[in-house]
């Protein structure tokens, strides 16, 4: 595929951000690209999985993902990593280090932040890793820049010899906008030339490396001042009266609601052009900075003494808008709704719940009737943690359910491990979760782990993983066994239940927090979204209204195919229904029958 | 057209229900027609059966890709407490499209609130200026076109009757953005949901 699909048959095509980026890279000629998913970055790897002339993996997390580009890179290919921001904590460690040996084949980082967390643990602020690890930053506020600065950055890359960073938020990400493709360029791979002073950083090197880091960063900053680093700014002079500095999803909010004010728009976040932003605030009466999360912009350029107002008229918490900026700069706007919103019914909220079928919802039923305490990891099954099954404690970080497992058990004096488990999904163990059970082992926990293995990465869309048996392309791939792992790690018990099945959960789990030492039960059933699903759409269930009671203990399994009539009744969605027949097990009537039961 | 046209329309419902594909419809009609368009969309954690939007803008050209309070000329419900929830984006004069379908959220079948009653009739009445109301059962119009997941097709053809917009554009971008197998089923859903206001606006 040399074009992406083109929506209307004209030159602009209607690109998501990371569609845009992914089409960047192509036509930057990048070779490898190796992520872990996480929203909102997913779909660039999965679009960049579309171009047969791109290697593209799952990376096992953000950490591998991003050596792996590395290592491609020091083969002399060009190489991406695509990350959320969470993902960037992970993979810190390469990062930090990259930026002391540089690069062969240009490599870029890129990072995609979730102000407003829609679907993230925390609102951090990307742009601090720009500074701390001494990297060029692009920031693009729309489709088309997310192209041109994924090709800008892999110049970049090569010519200051450096990992170069592409910074995104979830409205660029996930925005469509027009876009007019370019060429794919022939980018031969360079040679690879052994140079222990430059890649092997060890402290005499890295010493020496360091003060190449320092100078890379003077070259880059007194080449922006001159103008040399293309897409890094741009001015836009209008009224004297008020002037804007603003990058990515921020600069498209000014433009709409300020459109007298002089704007510089950043491309390029870090380092910044001091001197000529100096020069832009001296011309203008009012000078405000706008950015969304952290005041990262004001605090540099407080920092170079140039004055401004940014955070005071803010806020540092989620996404910015028109009617956050009119509330600021055009206080007299007037709205002419089509309802006046304090006088309609209040919506009940709708919070996000387990998919009908979903292979979690009958293990955290079990969790339930144990009253366990239960440390939580990261994935669908989060939601686990919400009504109706209450059944989850702690949720931190990818992977940290079974070290906080193994904390409360010691501090406890093993007291904790009879009463709590931890709970973690299969891509979910694999990223980091496996270091941990090693740690737990070796360091005598007496703690459960349950993997929830649906054999497949579900929040973020879908995503194969080692234990998938697939690769990226859903091609056969080699599957690991996560029964043979534990068992190599040292677990001598390990227990395989169908979480469908909550009396078999409830006895497994009760039998494996006595045992002890570590246990780990695998729960094992794939996701009912991916084909071919979980059970056959002729066995959706169906209602027997002469056995029901209308006691609703089904309906309070929360089911999205499953809905209280107006006159008590269960009404079964017949296009929702996944077939999974766990209502049918909560039913103590024998109301509910799967089709071939009926 | 003398004046390029603009418009802000806010796809709201369930996750799960088809907004994503009606939002790349309507960005493929403002390609064809030639106007800048920006389609926001939410993935991730709200897919699964949260509250979902999908923005729309399309004009001469378009900065924000999200529509602010009492900015929407439609809003296209997919089902009715989604309606309510959002209906305070749309502006004085827009119109507000409701597939007649009631999903109780989890806050609702757990009881900890209740599905508020009547919610067309009070849309309806509570409307400001020439805002209009107009609801259907998009679903059972897409069962009999082909198949329910054409629902969203359903609401596209019901919104079309409502602009200036060529049916034949929509026509282009339904084959456009639907492999072919799938193409009758949503041009004769299309077709519905434009009958539907059509049989409407008569009465």
């Amino acid at each position: 595929m040399d074009k992406p699909a083109n929506a209307a048959g004209l030159d602009r095509q209607l690109l998501l951000g990371n569609e845009a980026i992914a089409r960047g890279a192509f036509e930057a000629g990048v070779k490898v690209i190796s992520s872990y998913p996480g929203t909102p970055s997913t779909e660039i790897t999965v679009n960049a999985a579309k171009y047969p002339r791109i290697y593209t993996e799952w990376a096992t997390n953000e950490k591998v993902g991003l050596e792996v580009a590395y290592g491609a890179s020091l083969g002399g290919g060009r190489a991406m990593s695509c990350m959320k921001h969470v993902g960037l904590n992970v993979a810190a460690d390469p990062l930090f280090t990259a930026s002391y040996t540089g690069v062969n084949g240009g490599l870029v980082v890129v990072v995609a932040d979730d102000p407003g967390m829609h679907s993230s643990q925390n609102e951090q602020d990307s742009r601090h890793y720009a500074r701390a690890a001494k990297l060029m930053m692009f920031e693009p506020a729309d489709s088309q820049e997310c192209l041109d600065m994924t090709r800008q950055a892999f110049a970049l890359s090569e010519q200051y010899d450096t990992p170069v960073m592409l910074r995104l938020t979830t409205r660029i990400s996930h925005s469509r906008t027009q876009v007019t493709v370019g060429e794919p360029q022939e980018q031969p791979r360079r040679p690879y030339v052994k140079d222990m002073m430059k890649y092997v950083m060890m402290p005499g090197m890295a010493i020496k490396r360091h003060v190449v880091v320092e100078g890379r960063q003077s070259q880059i900053s007194n080449d922006l001042e001159t103008g040399l680093v293309p897409g890094a700014f741009t001015i836009s002079r209008k009224s004297a009266k008020l002037g804007i500095l603003t990058s990515g999803m921020a600069y498209q909010y000014v433009r709409e609601a300020l459109p007298d004010a002089s704007v510089f728009k950043l491309g390029l976040v870090y380092p910044l052009p001091i001197e000529q932003i100096r020069a832009f605030a001296d011309s203008v009466e009012r000078f405000v900075v706008v950015e969304e999360l952290d005041p990262f912009i004001e605090t540099e350029i407080k920092a170079a003494g140039i004055a401004c107002e940014g955070k005071s008229l803010f806020t540092l918490q989620g996404e910015y808008s028109i009617a956050l900026l009119n509330k600021v700069f055009n206080p007299d706007t007037t709205l002419d709704p089509a309802y006046d919103a304090s006088a309609l019914t209040p919506a009940p909220g709708r919070p996000p719940v387990m998919c009908a079928g979903c292979p979690h919802k009958g293990l955290f039923m079990a969790l339930n009737r144990l009253k366990l305490t239960v440390a939580g990891d990261i994935g669908c099954y989060t939601l686990g943690a919400l009504s109706p099954t209450n059944a989850m404690d702690a949720c931190l970080c990818m992977g940290a359910s079974v070290g906080m497992a193994h904390g409360l058990d010691q501090v406890t004096d093993h007291e904790m491990a009879r009463k709590s488990v931890a709970v973690i999904g299969d891509s979910t163990f694999l990223h980091t979760g496996v270091s941990s059970l090693i740690n737990s082992v070796y360091n005598g926990s007496t703690s459960t782990v349950i993997i929830l293995d649906n054999s497949i990465t579900g929040m973020t869309g879908h995503q194969q993983n080692a234990a998938s048996g697939l690769d990226i392309h859903n091609q056969p791939a080699p599957e690991l066994d996560l029964e043979q792992l534990c068992r190599a790690i040292g677990v001598r018990s390990i227990y395989e239940v169908d979480p469908a099945d909550i009396k078999a959960c409830v006895k497994v789990i009760k039998q494996s927090v006595e045992e002890p030492n570590v246990t780990v039960i695998i729960a094992k059933r794939p996701c009912a979204l991916i084909p071919p699903g979980i059970g056959k759409k002729e066995e959706v269930v169906k209602l027997d209204r002469d056995k029901c009671t209308r006691c609703q203990a089904c309906i309070k399994i929360m089911c999205p195919a499953l809905l209280a009539g107006p006159d008590g009744y269960p009404q079964i969605d017949p296009n929702i229904c996944n077939a999974c027949h766990l209502c049918t097990r909560v039913c103590n009537f024998g109301a509910l029958k799967g089709g071939n039961e009926a | 057209m003398s004046q390029p046209l603009s418009l802000n329309i806010a796809l709201v419902g369930v996750g799960g229900q088809g907004t994503l594909v009606a939002g790349k419809l309507l960005g493929t009609v403002a390609n064809l027609l030639g106007l800048d368009v920006k389609v926001s969309e939410v993935h991730g954690m709200s897919q699964r059966g949260g509250s979902v939007i999908t923005y729309v803008r399309m004009a001469e050209t378009v900065a924000s890709p999200i529509i602010e309070p009492a900015q929407a000329d439609f809003i296209l419900s997919f089902e009715e407490l989604e309606a309510l929830r959002w209906a305070y984006l749309l502006k004085s004069g827009g119109a507000m499209l409701v597939n007649n379908l009631q999903i109780p959220p989890a806050t609702v079948s757990t009881g900890v609130a209740k599905y508020p009653q009547d919610i067309v009739s009070e849309l309806d009445q509570k409307a400001l200026g020439q805002s209009k109301v107009f609801s259907f059962d998009a679903q059972k119009l897409a069962d009999e076109a082909g198949s329910y997941r054409a629902t969203n097709v359903v609401m596209l053809g019901a919104m079309s009757r409502l602009t200036e917009i060529d049916p034949d554009i929509f026509a282009q971008a339904i084959n456009l953005v639907f492999p072919e197998k799938l193409r009758a089923v949503n041009h004769k859903a299309f077709q519905s949901g434009s009958d539907i206001i059509k049989y409407k606006c008569e009465f």
